[in-house]
């Protein structure tokens, strides 16, 4: 099986010391973490983790039934690239001389969509969102201008197929849940059972 | 000093934290947060207590003095002793084991014993003190973050730093340490919360957890795809782990085999789900299982997993590993599925409630001939291994004739406890078992040291049952110190110590693997029997074989608790066994 990027999505409660429990899941496997998120949802008092890794799907799908095994965790998924929409957010600075008098460089900026933050005598912050590749681009496009610093963020994701999570906090909520409601994802995902 | 005089303070301020809360549960009433956690353990039917005082726990032990009458506490050695203890209570009785211990070192010495807990799916709920909140991340004294520390090890542990959380999260830590698969929780309660005077309300049992599903929820289908599957196989086999045992489903699994008449070995951690003597119990699984359930395995059509884990140790070589066979597995813990061993039907659930729908589906089975190739390799296994082993006629005594002869006095209805290593191999080999619940041993972590504290705890667990530890000389001397314990609270186990002057399995794979370059397994011994004496404890030490069984009979009919120290052959190996890296059906005989 090949590795691949796969989007971690996890719902949690909002406990201290929960991010530790996760991110040991990982680091236990000696598995690194590309990129994490934390985040507030849609649910009130529901927490958000959004994991990027690159492994196989066997191992992904492990790791998401070891971290659904948390007391603390009430979902996780895992997903490819093409189901979910994601962003990521980078940060560039560049000497303001350099972009004053190079028109080439603003022209750079119109293509990547970014745009001024801060604009000082000494240095300007822009900041374009989107995929990996155009944050990237952007690097590789302002490195002969002087680039000073850079940063990204980490991803953030939305997954594509997914009715939001109120629907299943009720669920959880139920002391007794109804046989319609489906557990546990990975395991419904089983997929030699019904090809004997 | 200061965290004295500020006690005594706090304490001559606060006279409602002398007096028990009597009578006061439903109202609200003034109470600090220690009479707190000791109204919940009576709550919640946790009468004993395995524990070691400190500074950061005072407060508890100080509203403890008030409860002697309700609370039995067990003071230990060593907090390594004190979970250990728990561990084999919980073991012993089904119930989950509760700790005290003190901050920095206190909950530091717990970590060995919450691996062992985590990995072994035993039930705990641990109280550990800490320094006051204020002082949280101060390099104060005796300060750790042990939760942190900890996190890998517990199913759940959270830190509590004002009183008026303690009754719900102890409520909730004695839900997550029972229910589902079992594991160790500990609360880290701080000083000023243990102090603290806050408007107690009575405490009320959690029931559940919106985060937390202890069972998934049984399909259907996968129970009707699992029955086909069995009906239809020639040559089923089934192998059952302590999921049996923790689901309380022993009759509803002896139903299930005796229904299918299917063929069925047990883990190290399942024995004694099934009495040693069952028709259909075939042996034990495992490096050091017996010839035919290592073998056939590799042979049976249809493999069925009851509430086991593939542990390497019972796998061998994972791509070698029942490859022919398609595999049906029933677990509660839904993160078990295709873990090691991909799974053809997964059966996911409390196996006390999927094993009765299961028996119902499954045809009455008469695998004669398939029974009969088990009773080919045990009569192999027999001539070749266990005949020399229970019945040697010269030479050193072997541990196989201890137990034997133990099995001969004890008819089955002892507790065994063993301790890790060779003397722990070949008991779990030979030991009998009548009842459930009646082996207690450290199966995933191997934890040395484990056996004489356990053995303590299963002695409270099960106060009518007669419980031998079973230790090797090496295992004792981590954990000796519990004899204090034994002594002081008059806990009357029995002790054996399987004395090769080796650290034997060890020992062994250096012979076996490694040219018997034995490299630092010589151990040296105290005299035992002085050590015992030392303790008040009655002890003997015995060489000769025509004094075995007289000096075991000796034992077990002393009121009290008895060491027996049994000199066995130095050099002796454990067979058959999977040597590592090989597949089950490599099984060596010698």
């Amino acid at each position: 099986m090949n590795k691949a990027e796969y989007t971690i999505t996890v719902y949690t409660e909002n406990q201290i010391g929960l991010l530790n429990r996760i991110a040991i899941i990982f680091s236990r496997r000696k598995i690194n973490v590309d990129s994490l998120n934390t985040s507030p949802t849609e649910v009130e008092s529901v927490h958000r983790f959004t994991i990027v890794i690159n492994e196989t799907e066997d191992v992904v799908r492990k790791l998401c039934t070891q971290i659904e095994k948390q007391v603390d965790v009430l979902k996780a998924f895992y997903n490819t690239e093409d189901e979910i929409v994601w962003q990521e957010m980078a940060l560039y600075k560049v000497p303001t001389d350099e972009i004053a008098e190079k028109v080439k460089v603003e022209r750079l900026l119109r293509e990547y969509g970014a745009r001024a933050v801060v604009i000082r005598k000494d240095y300007t912050v822009f900041e374009t969102t989107g995929h990996r590749e155009e944050t990237d681009g952007l690097i590789k496009a302002l490195e002969p201008y002087g680039l000073i610093e850079f940063v990204r963020s980490a991803r953030i994701a939305i997954i594509k197929d997914s009715s939001g999570f109120h629907e299943k906090l009720k669920f959880y909520e139920a002391s007794a849940p109804g046989d319609e409601l489906v557990e546990n994802e990975f395991l419904n995902q089983h997929e030699e059972v019904f090809s004997m | 000093m200061e965290i004295l005089q500020k006690i005594k303070k706090e304490v001559s301020k606060q006279t409602a934290f002398h007096s028990p809360l009597e009578g006061a549960r439903g109202a609200v009433k003034s109470a600090s947060g220690s009479v707190a956690v000791l109204e919940a353990l009576i709550a919640e039917d946790a009468n004993i207590i395995f524990g070691y005082p400190g500074g950061a726990i005072m407060p508890i032990y100080d509203a403890l003095y008030d409860y002697e009458k309700k609370l039995n506490h067990i003071l230990v050695r060593h907090e390594q002793g004190a979970i250990h203890a728990a561990q084999g209570f919980a073991r012993a009785s089904g119930k989950t084991g509760i700790v005290f211990a003190t901050s920095g070192p206190g909950a530091t010495n717990l970590v060995t014993g919450l691996a062992d807990a985590m990995i072994d799916s035993t039930p705990l709920v641990c109280i550990t003190g800490q320094v006051f909140a204020h002082l949280l991340g101060t390099d104060a004294f005796q300060e750790t973050d042990v939760i942190n520390i900890t996190t890998p090890v517990t199913k759940w542990n959270y830190q509590i730093t004002d009183a008026t959380e303690i009754p719900s999260v102890l409520a909730k830590a004695f839900y997550i340490a029972g229910s589902g698969r079992p594991g160790p929780v500990l609360i880290d309660i701080t000083k000023n919360a243990q102090l603290q005077m806050f408007d107690y309300a009575g405490y009320t049992k959690c029931t559940h957890i919106r985060s937390y599903r202890p069972k998934p929820i049984v399909r259907n289908e996968y129970i009707v795809a699992a029955a086909k599957l069995i009906n239809e196989a020639k040559k089923p086999f089934v192998i059952f782990g302590q999921g049996v045992i923790l689901g309380n489903a022993e009759k509803e699994f002896i139903a299930f085999i005796e229904k299918g008449n299917l063929p069925a070995a047990w883990t190290i951690m399942g024995m004694s789900a099934i009495p040693s003597n069952h028709k259909l119990g075939v042996g034990m699984l495992g490096m050091h299982g017996n010839y035919g359930p290592n073998v056939l395995t590799n042979e049976c059509d249809v493999l069925i997993a009851v509430g086991m884990r593939f542990d390497d140790r019972v796998t061998g070589r994972l791509d070698k590993y029942a490859r022919q066979a398609k595999v049906v597995h029933l677990d509660i813990d839904p993160s078990e599925i295709d873990k090691n061993v991909k799974t053809t039907v997964p059966v996911w659930g409390d196996c006390k409630e999927t094993l009765p729908l299961l028996t119902a589906l499954i045809n009455k089975g008469n695998h004669a001939e398939w029974l009969q190739q088990f009773a080919d390799y045990t009569k192999q296994e027999e001539e070749q291994c266990i005949t020399p082993e229970l019945n040697p006629t010269e030479g050193e005594l072997t541990m196989g004739e201890v137990i034997k002869t133990l099995n001969e006095l004890t008819e089955g209805n002892a507790i065994i406890v063993t301790d890790v290593g060779q003397h722990q191999m070949v008991t779990c080999r030979y030991a009998k078992y009548n009842k459930s619940k009646s082996n207690i041993t450290s199966g995933g972590l191997g934890t040395m040291g484990y056996a004489l504290p356990a053995a303590i705890g299963a002695k409270f667990g099960a106060p009518q049952s007669i419980v031998v530890a079973v230790i090797g000389d090496g295992g004792i001397q981590m954990t000796i110190q519990e004899l204090g314990t034994i002594m002081q609270s008059d806990v009357q186990v029995k002790i054996i110590i399987l004395n090769n002057q080796f650290l034997g399995m060890v020992r062994q794979w250096q012979e076996l693997f490694m040219d018997k370059r034995y490299s630092f397994t010589n151990i040296k011994s105290p005299d035992y029997v002085k050590v015992a004496a030392a303790y008040s404890i009655e002890a003997k030490k015995v060489s000769e074989r025509n004094d075995l069984k007289k000096s075991l009979k000796a034992m077990l009919d002393f009121n009290g608790a008895y060491l027996l120290e049994v000199m066995v052959g130095k050099e002796n190996n454990v067979f058959p066994m999977v040597p590592q890296g090989c597949s089950v059906s490599e099984i060596r005989l010698k």
